[in-house]
């Protein structure tokens, strides 16, 4: 964690944002744009509709190196990294030995030897000393503070990526690879966390407000902030770190069951296994839904959830305004018997039981490339 | 013949003598950017200086306003239960919040001014 009073670091963009009228906030020890002039709802449109650049700098970026770097990160997550073929990107967990999540991660498998790493800005110092302490000898965790980190996302971003980097433009989703842009050679990832169609490109920092630059010089593109980050990924029914997962939280309870790679789950060979296991065969205790509000009224992260009997059933670990659906939206984790869609509930915001309902995630299909 | 007053808390009072109208500032919108939701006091509520008694909710968070003066209010503006953005819009006009009648006018008084409250804000 970092101290309230530490001074905020700042990414390579920053002059950029403040250039173009963002309002900064900290955010996980960083002063990061929440919003630009057009404000959230309008980026969050921009991104649906068109395309939206995100500095996500903040994140932690790293390099495993070594013949068994795979092998390696095996004995920290529960996904298969033995068979993540070169150029594939693969999200996984890493996992606390009592079966809650460390981070949520991306992997991406650069060449036989180098698996590429994001981690969340919030848990990277965290993560490196954890991944770094678990290495065996031949394996080398290289962190790359240099390197910054944008995010095209939209409908739009495919086209943009077209006309500056061909190369990047023909991935496929979650696929990697080595484009130039602005004469600038990036890592690029067919990737995001909108829910949209997007790209993720890792850039030297000293080039970053270059490539920044000439996409932002793109018609179909405009800047967002955080705030219309966190509203595309409610929507799209992604999960925040910090939020909806945590130490606390294992991965079947939170719908995440999907990163348990096939064999890894014969094997149950990873950090939490048995409590994983245990939640997959006796069914977890409670489980993370999409609720939606009746009327306007949005319920915010900690809402208590209140079941048919009146009784507390779980609690809203992320809500807000969804401006796609023009209706709050929330997601939580209620008690197992309560999750099915449809199910009757309540919310308390502000002493009173608004009336809510159990709905399928995502709010917003998701329109990964395919 | 009305009276526009000010307080710290970034509301304004339009008072006409019989009266008075309130709602939140033209920087407090600025400050907290899109409004989606706006909780207003049930007509017949009396209200005491300082409470709260309504909550703007914008895409980030949510906001409490607070009674300026005390008093029995007598109309919450019902365009905003439809059109929340109407604040963004209009903050200082059709983007009202409620109307109320005043337990004392003359506590109108001890708030700030017009010249006031934009120094309370330039020194922000």
């Amino acid at each position: 964690m970092t101290p309230d009073d530490a001074p905020l670091a700042l990414t390579p963009l920053d002059p950029l944002h403040r250039a173009l009228g963002a309002r900064m906030v900290g955010f996980a020890g960083y002063a990061m744009p929440v919003q630009y002039p057009a404000g959230i709802l309008a980026e969050h449109r921009q991104c649906r509709t068109a395309a939206a650049l995100f500095d996500v700098s903040h994140m932690g970026q790293a390099l495993l190196h070594g013949a068994g770097a795979d092998a390696a990160l095996e004995r920290l997550v529960p996904g298969d990294m033995l068979g993540l073929r070169p150029g594939r990107q693969r999200y996984t967990l890493l996992m606390h030995e009592a079966g809650g999540i460390l981070d949520d991660i991306m992997v991406s498998r650069l060449d036989a030897g180098r698996l590429f790493l994001v981690l969340n800005a919030s848990r990277k110092a965290a993560d490196l000393a954890h991944i770094g302490a678990a290495l065996p000898a031949g394996v080398r965790l290289e962190p790359l503070p240099e390197r910054a980190l944008l995010a095209v996302q939209g409908p739009a971003g495919a086209t943009v990526m077209a006309r500056l980097a061909p190369a990047a433009a023909a991935l496929g989703f979650m696929a990697v690879a080595e484009a130039s842009i602005a004469g600038t050679a990036c890592l690029v990832s067919r990737s995001g966390y909108t829910g949209e169609d997007g790209f993720e490109l890792s850039i030297p920092a000293e080039a970053a407000e270059r490539v920044a630059r000439a996409l932002l010089d793109q018609p179909e593109l405009a800047p967002a902030g955080l705030g219309a980050r966190d509203s595309l990924r409610l929507e799209a029914g992604l999960c925040l770190y910090g939020a909806d997962i945590d130490e606390t939280t294992n991965p079947v309870e939170a719908g995440l069951t999907w990163v348990l790679g096939k064999r890894r789950r014969i094997a149950w060979d990873f950090p939490g296994a048995p409590a994983v296991r245990a939640a997959l065969e006796d069914g977890p205790a409670r489980r993370r839904v999409g609720l939606r509000p009746e009327g306007r009224a949005p319920a915010r992260a900690g809402t208590a959830i209140i079941g048919p009997g009146g009784e507390t059933v779980g609690q809203v670990t992320s809500g807000g305004f969804s401006p796609t659906l023009n209706a709050p939206i929330a997601m939580g984790y209620v008690r197992a018997d309560l999750a099915a869609d449809g199910t009757a509930l309540a919310l308390r915001v502000r002493g009173a039981d608004l009336p809510a309902h159990v709905a399928p995630l995502p709010f917003v299909p998701h329109r990964y490339v395919r | 013949m009305s009276i526009l007053r000010f307080t710290k808390d970034h509301e304004w009072v339009r008072f006409d003598g019989t009266v008075a109208t309130i709602g939140i500032t033209e920087h407090a919108q600025t400050a907290l950017g899109d409004v989606v939701f706006v909780e207003l006091p049930e007509p017949g509520r009396e209200l005491a200086e300082g409470e709260a008694c309504a909550v703007v909710e914008s895409v980030k968070a949510a906001s409490d306003v607070y009674a300026p003066v005390a008093g029995r209010v007598t109309e919450a503006n019902a365009a905003l239960a439809d059109d929340p953005a109407l604040v963004n819009r209009s903050a200082e006009d059709q983007g009202w919040f409620f109307r109320m009648i005043l337990a004392d006018p003359k506590a109108i008084e001890a708030l700030l001014d017009a010249d006031g409250y934009a120094a309370l804000v330039a020194a922000l």
